[in-house]
């Protein structure tokens, strides 16, 4: 165990230096630049903005600075914001972000094994039909109409709720998970109810019944576990999505989140900012996707990486 | 929509039913330690800003977002009524030579720091310089260039220190101008002529912005900044007319999304908006009658052609054909729809002491402007066989795609001619103008930086930056000469509109209209007013019968509900 972990880490490098490179040269030939606007600056003064930022040098020793600077987790200063430096801005952001995010995953794991389970032991049944009806319709309306949709109904017209901000209050909090967590609670409840179906009908089951088994102890210690396996494949990529994607939530409830960042950054053509993003985020997906590895081999006993 | 500035002072601190009387006013008029505590107040006033300022240094911003909030923070030699027109600020009077090249201004005895140290004409020399400075490179700079000597120092080839600026003794600042400028009051108010005190910059260079670090002298102090959440402004203790600042406490909301910012105004949690999405102005109309407020705005939109590349070099007729062919009336009633005003000028109505040219075809009825469009059409050599094709583009906006579109329809009913729209990103877009490569028609906008057609018709210069036409007519770049040289205001602004008549004459440009702002705006909040450059600073403003409070966020009694 110990030694994939470290043949996963070291993967890791290789991976992430391709990410900062590809990222690196694809927002520099990107036409236009972060100082362009409407109003052309005087040509000496825009001359002493990119003298300040290093852009007046070749390309390939801003990349070899920006290297540096990043194994130092240096990400620099934003053009944009030039109050603030890119470290900054992610520490400010990301803690929202996470939060978010983390809030909307433990509401889908939660809601979305339940429902997913209920539909399986009732399969073919109303309760399956109904909760199935909710989960491809959760699935299908993209977050952009939900969000509006329930700010309309619970901030505007019931008042119950606030319509956006982010203030620490946990009242802002609701709307946005809410509308984070749906597609996901409907997609986890798809893949528990499929792979329940699934394991319930194995052989083993079948002879843990057959011993005599009462059916909830059955579920608990036979089969849930395994039943979770494609529920954890999900959760890698999803909860990497969760945090990324969450742009669209971001501007409908003008959270001051990580996933702007991104949009704004790249808009801007604040290229330390987009490359600060990409590396941070690339660095979070692939702990993520290691953790996942893990938590893998301690579920299935069938999977152990270190056999060969 | 206009308001008695009178009645500010008469309603000074108004403070309404349910909101807890504001704190007595802070009289202290010893120099105070840095970290005062400052008096939280009421009530608040809650703005909605588009977007988050890219920098509180007055001297690198150039957004208007950033500027809304320094307007409040800082304060010029010069500041603005709420109708927009120059009253005294840091300088409580000042002098104008007869041949208007040098000001003399009297600092205002009261003016002080936001930590209680008075202002000194010093702060203003340095700040100036500071601004001009190559190495502060400073986007809105070009504000400062009537001061002598400002061109070569903004190009490196003086020092700053050589910049014409001077303090006479501790309380009179001198400047010295290039030419007379009748307009440089007003650009004393702008951001890029905020004083900054040197010890606070030259201390933390990087993190002097930073609240409880950013020393300021305007009526408000920065309290908070959370990126992309809110900026909290508190009212400045020390500022010299504390006593008729109503508004206890500012927050501005960076709000880019349209929708997401009217939703917010609905629940009660704002009460200025920044701006409205166009597509639900009915719906605006019928819910919010009273907050909903439309006013022109100093700038126009206009359509520029490439003159340095076929099919739009050296054919003016050609031009003039696309320009007639395309109805105002109908682009603004049907498309825009918010009452911008349609233009046949590149300068906007209303600008002070100017007679704007009116082109012949303003006169005219838009058959007589399709006839004579199709004639020109005509005699540049198109017909239905063989049609003008061109590309037109915009950057991405649903609004300039729906003019695009519009207009596109226009030029092929009435000439026949076949349009290809073109829709670029931002930052492409603004490269591929400026390089003038590629380009046949495109979007164009200008908003004026100060209220004076100067401001319009600088940017056709045949050296000027911002000529994304390609327009160079050195008889034109003569004309500008002699209105920056000219002191007489009335043959001054002669000049202006002979210039601007030989500017639409050449067609460079099919002006479209001229721009409006559109906000939805408590119906409480009294003091500000409506007015052409869409400045509104906070000292100005009250609530009628009250406003909320830092720990009461319910909306404000008497607006409309959702």
């Amino acid at each position: 165990m110990i030694r994939f972990a470290l043949r996963r880490l070291l993967t890791a490098v290789p991976t992430l230096w391709l990410l900062i490179t590809v990222a690196f040269f694809m927002i520099r030939l990107t036409p236009g630049g972060p100082f362009d606007d409407e109003r052309a600056l005087p040509a000496d003064i825009e001359a002493n903005i990119a003298a300040h930022y290093h852009l007046d040098e070749p390309l390939i020793v801003q990349y070899g600075r920006y290297l540096g600077a990043v194994i130092k987790l240096d990400f620099g200063p934003s053009f944009a914001y030039r109050d603030w430096t890119v470290n900054e801005l992610i520490a400010a952001g990301f803690p929202v972000s996470a939060l978010l995010g983390a809030l909307a995953v433990i509401a889908a794991l939660v809601l979305g094994t339940l429902a997913g389970a209920g539909a399986a032991l009732r399969q073919n049944r109303p309760l399956d039909h109904t909760l199935m009806a909710f989960a491809l319709s959760g699935i299908s309306i993209p977050n952009f109409v939900i969000g509006p949709l329930l700010i309309l109904l619970f901030a505007l017209h019931l008042g119950w709720l606030p319509a956006g901000g982010w203030s620490g209050a946990r009242r802002e909090m609701i709307l946005p998970v809410v509308t984070l967590a749906l597609p996901l609670i409907a997609y986890i409840a798809r893949l528990t109810r499929a792979s329940l179906l699934e394991v319930l009908n194995s052989n083993y089951i079948r002879a843990a019944r057959a011993r005599g088994l009462a059916m909830h102890q059955v579920i608990v210690r036979h089969a849930l576990k395994p039943a979770a396996l494609p529920v954890l494949s999900f959760l890698g990529p999803a909860i990497a999505g969760v945090l990324t994607g969450s742009v669209v939530i971001e501007r409908i409830f003008s959270i001051p989140g990580l996933g702007g960042h991104f949009v704004q950054g790249a808009l801007n053509r604040d290229y330390t900012l987009v490359l600060g993003v990409v590396v941070f985020y690339g660095i979070l997906i692939i702990a993520l996707n290691f953790i996942v590895d893990l938590l893998y081999a301690w579920l299935d006993p069938l999977i152990r990486y270190d056999r060969r | 929509m206009r308001q008695v500035a009178v009645a500010l002072f008469a309603l000074g601190t108004a403070a309404g039913c349910g909101a807890p009387p504001p704190p007595p006013p802070v009289v202290d008029e010893r120099p105070a330690p840095a970290a005062a505590p400052f008096v939280a107040g009421t009530p608040v006033l809650r703005r909605g800003n588009g977007g988050e300022p890219e920098t509180l240094d007055p001297h690198r911003a150039q957004s208007v977002p950033a500027q809304n909030i320094l307007r409040d923070l800082f304060e010029g030699l010069t500041a603005e009524a709420a109708d927009g027109s120059v009253i005294p600020g840091a300088a409580a009077h000042w002098d104008i030579s007869r041949d208007g090249r040098r000001y003399t201004f009297y600092l205002d005895s009261t003016a002080r720091w936001s930590d209680g140290v008075p202002l000194a004409a010093e702060d203003f020399v340095y700040s100036l310089r500071r601004s001009a400075d190559p190495a502060t490179g400073s986007p809105a700079v070009q504000v400062l260039s009537p001061i002598a000597n400002a061109q070569a120092v903004f190009a490196g080839h003086l020092a700053p220190a050589e910049l014409g600026v001077r303090a006479l003794n501790p309380r009179t600042v001198q400047i010295d101008l290039e030419n007379p400028t009748p307009y440089f009051l007003s650009l004393l108010a702008l951001p890029p002529a905020y004083p900054l005190r040197r010890a606070n910059v030259e201390a933390a260079s990087d993190t002097f912005t930073r609240p409880g670090m950013l020393i300021s002298n305007g009526a408000y102090v920065l309290a908070e900044w959370r990126v992309g959440s809110r900026i909290r402004l508190l009212k400045n203790p020390h500022y010299r007319d504390k006593d008729h600042i109503a508004i206890g406490e500012v927050h501005y909301y960076p709000i880019a999304d349209q929708n997401a910012e009217l939703a917010r105004y609905r629940a009660g949690d704002l009460d200025w908006t920044y701006d409205l999405p166009n597509a639900r102005l009915d719906w605006l109309r019928q819910q919010f009658p009273e907050a909903l407020t439309v006013a022109p705005w100093l700038g126009t939109y206009y359509l520029g052609f490439n003159l340095t590349r076929p099919p739009f070099s050296d054919a003016p007729d050609l031009r003039r054909a696309l320009n007639l062919a395309i109805d105002r009336e109908l682009l603004v009633d049907k498309v825009t729809r918010f009452g911008e005003l349609p233009s046949f000028n590149i300068t906007p109505p209303g600008m002070p002491g100017y007679h704007q040219p009116r082109p012949v075809e303003t006169g005219w009825a838009q058959a007589e402007r399709e006839a004579e469009a199709r004639r020109l059409y005509r005699e540049a050599g198109y017909s239905a066989e063989r049609p003008l094709r061109l590309e037109l583009r915009y950057n991405t906006s649903a609004n300039h795609k729906k003019i695009a579109l519009a207009v596109a329809a226009m030029w092929r009913a009435v000439l026949g001619v076949e349009t290809t729209l073109l829709n670029e990103e931002w930052k492409v877009f603004l490269q591929n103008r400026q390089q003038k490569r590629v380009t046949e028609v495109f979007r164009g906008g200008w908003i004026g930086d100060y209220n004076d057609p100067y401001a319009f018709l600088e940017i056709f210069r045949s050296t000027h930056r911002q000529n994304d036409t390609g327009y160079a007519d050195p008889s034109y770049d003569r004309l500008l000469d002699r209105i920056a040289a000219e002191p007489v205001p009335v043959r001054r602004f002669r000049l202006l509109s002979e210039a601007e008549r030989r500017l639409l004459a050449a067609q460079p440009v099919a002006p479209l209209y001229t721009y409006v702002t559109k906000r939805l705006v408590n119906p409480g909040l009294k003091g500000w007013q409506d007015n052409l450059m869409d400045h509104h600073p906070s000292r100005w403003m009250y609530f009628a019968g009250g406003g909320s409070t830092p720990d009461d966020p319910t909306p404000v009694a008497g607006g409309e509900g959702p």
